[in-house]
Formats: C-alpha cells, sequence, structure tokens
C-alpha cells in the first residue's frame, strides 16, 4: 500500500483520508487485530508514556548522572523563564522519562528506550496545555508511529547505525508530525515539520559518557523535544521545508553510515571523550572504552 | 507497510536498553522456558554484552528473565534479591563464543541432580533475540510466535503425529525445522504456530512413545 511518504500522500489524497487513518488501516490489515483493539492497545502505551513523564517530576530517580534533572527544570518552569512554561515542560517531561528509563523503570520505546523522552513530552504538554482530549493524542501517537515505521523501513533508527540523528532526532520528527496533527495542520504541514526537524539536528551523533544512557542523552531527549515543537510551528507557519520528506530521511541514513564508529554509540568520542566524560566513566568503574 | 506501528511505539519495557536489558531479559525468559527446572544458572557473556553489561543492567535482566519475569516487570531491578529469595543461585564469567553476535550469552542451567543444559542466545536489538542452540543442537528461535520445542528420537513417523495433533486440535503450524546430530538418534524439532497451544496439548504431545520432552513458549 505503501513503503514511504511520497505514496503515503498519494493514497491519502486518492482516498481522501488522513495519515491516521490509513496507518491504522494498514495495521489492521498487517496483524488481523480490529480497530478498537489498535486502538486500545495504543493507549496503553500512552499510559506508560504518562506515568513514565511525570514520575521523576516529584520523585527523583536513581539515575546516576541525570537524578533530579527533571524535577530541577518542573520547578524553574513554574517561575520566570526565558521560554515560557509549555518549553520548560515539554524539558522536564522529557528528563523524566530519561531519569525512569536510566533507573530501570518502565517505559515505552518510541522509537528507542533511549529516545523514550520527546514523543510523549511533546504530546502530553501539548494535552495539557490545549484541553486536548485523549483519543485525538491517541491518534496523534498513530500518526507519530506510522511516520516512524518509514524511517525504521527506509533508514534506521539505532543509535549504533546512525547516531543520535537516528533515535533522538527521529523521535524529534516523529513528534513534530504528530503536533502538527494536534494543532489541526494538514498531511503537507505534517510532513514539512517532520523533515525541519530531522534536518535541525542531521549529523547529531550518539555519545553517551560512560556507556550509560544518561548524559548526553537526557539532555538530548529535551532538546529534541524542542525542537520538535519549534519544527511544528514552522510547518504551521507555513514555512515549508523545500526538500521531501522521504529524501531528507536517505540524507540522514547515509549522514549516519557517513559517521565513523566512534561517534555511533561506543563512548569513544563526542563528550563521552572528553577529559571530564573520561574521568566520571574511571569514577564509575566503567572505564573508558 | 510490513512494520507494525507498535515496533515503533514499543516495546513497553524496563530501562535502559532494548538490546541490553530488554533483549536480555526476554531471551533468558525464553531458555527458562526451554530448560525447565533448574537451580543455578552459569552465564556467559559475549562481545558487547561482556563489556558494558554492568552499565545497562543486563545482568539484572539476565537474572530476572530466568525467574520468569517478563522484560516489563519493575522488579526486574532487584532480580538478584528475589533469586535469593527464591534459592536460585547464579554467576557471571567472560565467554569467547565463536562467531557469535556482538550481544550473546551462553546460559548454562544447572537442574537438581547436576543434570545440565546450555542455551546460546543473542539479543538482536529493539528487543527482538534468537535461541540459537540448545544443548548440542543448533537451532533458530525468535519466540515471535508460540513455540513449541519437542526433543524427539529420530525415528519415522515422529512429525506426523505431532502435526496430526496439532492438526486435530486446530491448530496450523507456520514453521518446522527439525535438526539431529546423528542419524537415529535424538531430534530437535521446532515449530511456531498461528495460535498458542493449551498445556494438555502440549502434554499429549509429550506423551507421543518417542518423544522425550516438549515445551511451549508463548512469551
Amino acid at each position: 500500500m505503501y513503503q514511504n511518504f511520497a505514496e503515503i500522500e498519494r493514497v491519502c489524497a486518492e482516498r481522501g483520508i488522513s495519515p491516521d487513518r490509513l496507518f491504522l488501516e494498514n495495521e489492521m490489515r498487517l496483524t488481523g487485530r480490529g480497530e478498537e483493539e489498535i486502538l486500545r492497545k495504543m493507549e496503553e502505551r500512552l499510559s506508560v508514556m504518562e506515568t513514565a513523564a511525570q514520575r521523576a517530576l516529584e520523585h527523583p530517580q536513581s539515575a546516576g548522572l541525570i537524578r533530579g534533572t527533571a524535577r530541577r527544570q518542573f520547578l524553574y518552569s513554574a517561575g520566570e523563564t526565558l521560554c515560557g512554561r509549555l518549553i520548560n515542560r515539554a524539558m522536564a517531561r522529557a528528563y523524566s522519562s530519561s531519569e525512569v528509563n536510566a533507573s530501570m523503570g518502565r517505559i515505552c520505546a518510541a522509537p528507542t528506550a533511549g529516545a523514550c523522552g520527546v514523543l510523549p513530552a511533546v504530546l502530553l504538554t501539548l494535552m495539557e496545555e490545549r484541553s486536548i482530549p485523549r483519543a485525538e493524542v491517541v491518534r496523534a501517537l498513530i500518526t507519530a508511529s506510522g511516520f516512524g515505521a518509514v524511517v525504521m523501513k527506509n533508514a534506521t533508527v539505532a543509535g549504533a547505525e546512525g547516531g543520535c540523528q537516528a533515535e533522538c532526532g527521529v523521535a524529534a520528527a516523529m513528534a513534530a508530525a504528530a503536533a502538527v496533527q494536534l494543532a489541526g495542520g494538514t498531511l503537507e504541514g505534517m510532513l514539512s515539520a517532520f523533515s525541519h526537524a530531522l534536518s535541525n539536528c542531521m549529523g547529531l551523533i550518539c555519545d553517551p559518557v560512560a556507556g550509560l544512557v544518561q548524559v548526553p542523552c537526557a539532555q538530548r531527549n529535551a532538546s529534541q523535544a524542542v525542537n520538535a515543537l519549534l519544527s511544528a510551528d514552522e510547518a504551521l507557519a507555513g514555512q515549508m521545508f523545500p526538500i521531501p520528506a522521504d529524501q531528507v530521511v536517505e540524507a540522514m541514513r547515509r549522514v549516519g553510515r557517513q559517521l565513523p564508529p566512534e561517534l555511533r554509540e561506543t563512548a569513544e568520542g563526542g563528550v563521552a571523550a572528553t577529559p571530564a566524560g573520561k574521568e566520571i566513566a574511571a569514577q564509575m568503574g566503567l572505564g573508558a572504552r | 507497510m510490513e512494520i507494525s506501528l507498535f515496533e515503533v511505539t514499543g516495546p513497553v519495557m524496563v530501562g535502559p536498553s532494548s538490546s541490553h536489558t530488554a533483549g536480555a531479559a526476554r531471551l533468558a525468559l525464553v531458555a527458562r522456558e526451554i530448560a525447565g527446572a533448574f537451580d543455578h544458572v552459569s552465564f556467559g557473556l559475549h562481545g558487547s554484552f561482556a563489556k558494558t553489561y554492568r552499565g545497562h543492567g543486563t545482568d539484572k535482566a539476565l537474572v530476572a528473565g530466568v525467574l520468569g519475569l517478563s522484560p516489563q516487570d519493575e522488579r526486574l531491578r532487584h532480580s538478584f534479591e528475589l533469586a535469593k529469595e527464591r534459592g536460585v543461585t547464579f554467576d557471571f564469567y567472560e565467554a569467547e563464543l565463536d562467531g557469535a553476535h556482538e550481544n550473546t550469552v551462553s546460559m548454562t542451567f544447572v537442574k537438581r541432580g547436576g543434570e545440565e543444559i546450555t542455551i546460546v542466545a543473542s539479543s538482536l536489538g529493539g528487543g527482538r533475540i534468537r535461541i540459537s542452540r540448545i544443548g548440542d543442537y543448533p537451532a533458530e528461535i525468535t519466540a515471535e510466535a508460540p513455540t513449541l520445542v519437542v526433543v524427539q528420537r529420530d525415528q519415522r513417523g515422529m512429525v506426523s503425529e505431532i502435526s496430526r495433533i496439532l492438526s486435530a486440535h486446530g491448530i496450523n503450524i507456520g514453521m518446522m525445522r527439525l535438526t539431529r546430530t546423528a542419524r537415529g538418534e535424538v531430534a530437535l524439532c521446532v515449530l511456531e504456530t498461528d495460535s498458542a497451544l493449551e498445556p494438555a496439548m502440549v502434554q499429549e504431545i509429550a506423551r507421543v512413545p518417542g518423544v522425550l520432552s516438549a515445551r511451549a513458549i508463548c512469551v
């Protein structure tokens, strides 16, 4: 039925349906499950996201290097800030999921465990700020997942293959498309927001200090949540990205292959390879690898 | 599009790593189903598992898996204490496994009375796994579909008898693979089915003359 964004656009236009409807029908065909069951299952995933995005706002998790990051950002968001409450709350929620993940708590990978904070941060913050009904957020999650599937199919979402652009970057691109849907935008807008977000972080490397999914992963979750929001705003403002989404995905894939292994999750480059990064690793007994 | 929405948004799992935590827990859970009752497990860690297991809680995940905890059970982080409560002991060592995937573990289950079975498994990423060896037999089990593992005498009619029983219960076989060490000895038969098997069906297959053991994996 479709393998890329061009085909999604064509089928949606021909049939006059929204992308979440197309993705839902594809899922029904693929799994033999009914619509209600799929929606229920997706809502369960949303619930897991909500718990993880909320938990560390009040209770810092035993997450070594990033313990307390969510709470700090959340408390700050209530006062006077530069970017306002929405942005700061989105960041706090991204930190929360990251803390829960790092402390062996339950999360929903989206598209990976390391990037699990981005999509919930964006969706849940918009849901709160705009009082969006839960069923609409589930639909947006289906759109985000359908967009992510295209990347999994035609490129990669593994940090070891494509760097952080493939994990937090793709999460941001998925979230940007979902945010446009929640704001009532068009498929064209969703695709443009997706492309803005992925190109904003093209080449972003994966450089986990001490090999742990903590620093700079939690910070990247927070900043990519912001990337998703501003990319959605660009698309909603009518700033259409001039490169088609399929070509942006292909560019991301190529850039990932061009990254040397040191910059793909091996903890041998980037901030992981700084004196301070190595010092942290040594202190934790995890050594420079 | 043949990729499910839930492969993108999912799995629901205990962090921090789908390959080093969730995948490790899942492969150990599947190995437990194959091994049966045991008192002790020796985990031989290979490749990236050996290098990075502590930071990702791979050790806790493996122990949680052999105790029967699912990859989304938050008790996973306390699996060492849980093992103690249940009287299960374990140890870890570094293993060099020729040609194995980076994230591979060799699990030796020691049963009461000293009998041992070694199962080799790899975590392939995104929580997907592959059991590549059961005892002396090469295997290829992903446990994505309900799976039946049968150890049987290598004799005529075994396969048709097993498939007859499954068919009588309305179970469709999606895949069947038979491996043996030498003709006429013991063979390993792995079947994937479209629907899960009831315990009674597994028992019926286990009673077939020539079947040494039958175990269903549905995780």
